[in-house]
């Protein structure tokens, strides 16, 4: 082990020789993605009742700084992960559309919630069905809310695709599958109509 | 409760009241649209009324069931006297002509918003509205979504949408929740859009 002497105050350094600790060898990519990877900055576009599902994860109890994923910015251009958090209205999408396209590369967009996801029981003139048919999305995480253990799932998840450069989109499984469920529920009194 | 509004209005202004009802304590009166501005400023004016203050203003679509086919609801409360009416004036035929009424922004300013949301979601027309635009809706939007002839799950996107394919499961092909369209009045497939 090297030694090395400043002036001044006299401090002292120590400095690993290779030869000693060994050393490690990665590819820039990869080496890239793990700084990405913990180090996402964040951009909430909150709209609707999701929004205190997102301030539970952000505070203290669930601790989403423990992931790299702390400081939000409150400018799109300074941002590397849109959370969509709510409804998004037909009039609204001008808007989302715009932040997205406003934001740095590499960009990744996180859809919180159902409706975020696939417009949810909103099935009108006025909700846009998903985000995903305005901007590309990285991670669903389904729930109405989603619990914030699910939206932790998601961010690893989202991690874990930066680490492997994977674009492709992902879901946090529901613990229990909607369209099993829908079978299941009585059936409303549907009208008849043919005469 | 009210009900001495109602004889007062009916004694003021006679054949113009075509009904009135009290039901759980609710006081209504159905009135001639022509006169619905007179109303209700008699109404906020005269001393044994004093309706003061304006609660709400809405329509309601009775396409099928009533010819004139809308129904203008007027929400009203006197503060001082502690009493309120609900005033209701029948305006449109099947097609949606003359589906027109004297805007209230005259008599209560509250009113201003409420009227143009009413048009925004009904196409009501209120003659003498200071502003009469689109409130919720963008000004692209065509038609007027809670009619009841406007399909009730068109969309007017405003930017072009992304075609999303493979959408992974437990999302259909079929976004939103179909379950939830059982209970719609048209047949599918023979909605206009």
């Amino acid at each position: 082990m090297g030694e090395m002497t400043t002036g001044g105050a006299g401090t002292t350094i120590q400095v690993l020789e290779g030869s000693e600790t060994g050393f490690a060898t990665t590819r820039f990519n990869d080496l890239l993605n793990w700084a990405r990877k913990y180090s996402l900055f964040q951009y909430p576009f909150i709209t609707a009742c999701c929004a205190m599902e997102f301030m539970a994860m952000a505070s203290p109890r669930f601790d989403m700084a423990r992931f790299g994923a702390e400081a939000p910015r409150f400018s799109p251009r300074q941002s590397d992960l849109l959370w969509v958090v709510g409804t998004i209205s037909q009039r609204q999408a001008p808007a989302l559309k715009r932040i997205y396209e406003q934001m740095a590369d590499p960009k990744y967009v996180f859809a919180f919630g159902t409706c975020a996801s696939c417009g949810g029981f909103y099935d009108n003139y006025t909700t846009l069905a998903g985000i995903d048919k305005v901007v590309p999305v990285d991670v669903y995480v389904p729930g109405c809310p989603p619990r914030p253990e699910a939206v932790i799932d998601g961010l690893l998840l989202l991690q874990d695709k930066i680490a492997r450069g994977d674009r492709t989109p992902a879901i946090v499984k529901p613990r229990r599958d909607p369209t099993v469920q829908a079978g299941n529920l009585v059936r409303l009194g549907k009208k008849s109509t043919a005469t | 409760m009210s009900k001495r509004v109602l004889e007062i209005l009916k004694s003021k202004f006679g054949a113009d009241i075509y009904e009135t009802h009290s039901q759980f304590g609710d006081d209504t009166a159905v009135v001639n649209p022509e006169k619905w501005r007179e109303i209700a400023r008699f109404l906020r004016d005269d001393s044994q009324c004093a309706m003061n203050m304006f609660v709400d203003l809405t329509a309601v679509d009775y396409l099928g069931r009533q010819t004139p086919r809308f129904e203008v609801v007027l929400h009203l409360r006197s503060l001082e006297r502690g009493h309120r009416i609900r005033l209701k004036a029948r305006i449109g035929d099947d097609d949606a002509n003359g589906v027109e009424i004297d805007s209230v922004v005259p008599v209560w300013k509250g009113a201003n918003w409420f009227e143009r949301e009413c048009f925004d979601m009904f196409g009501v027309n209120f003659k003498g509205h200071p502003d009469l635009r689109r409130i919720l809706m963008y000004p692209e939007f065509v038609g007027y979504p809670l009619r009841k002839d406007y399909p009730a799950d068109k969309t007017q996107p405003l930017v072009e949408l992304r075609n999303v394919p493979d959408k992974l499961p437990p999302f259909g092909i079929d976004e939103g929740m179909p379950f939830g369209r059982q209970t719609h009045d048209y047949p599918r497939g023979e909605e206009t859009n």
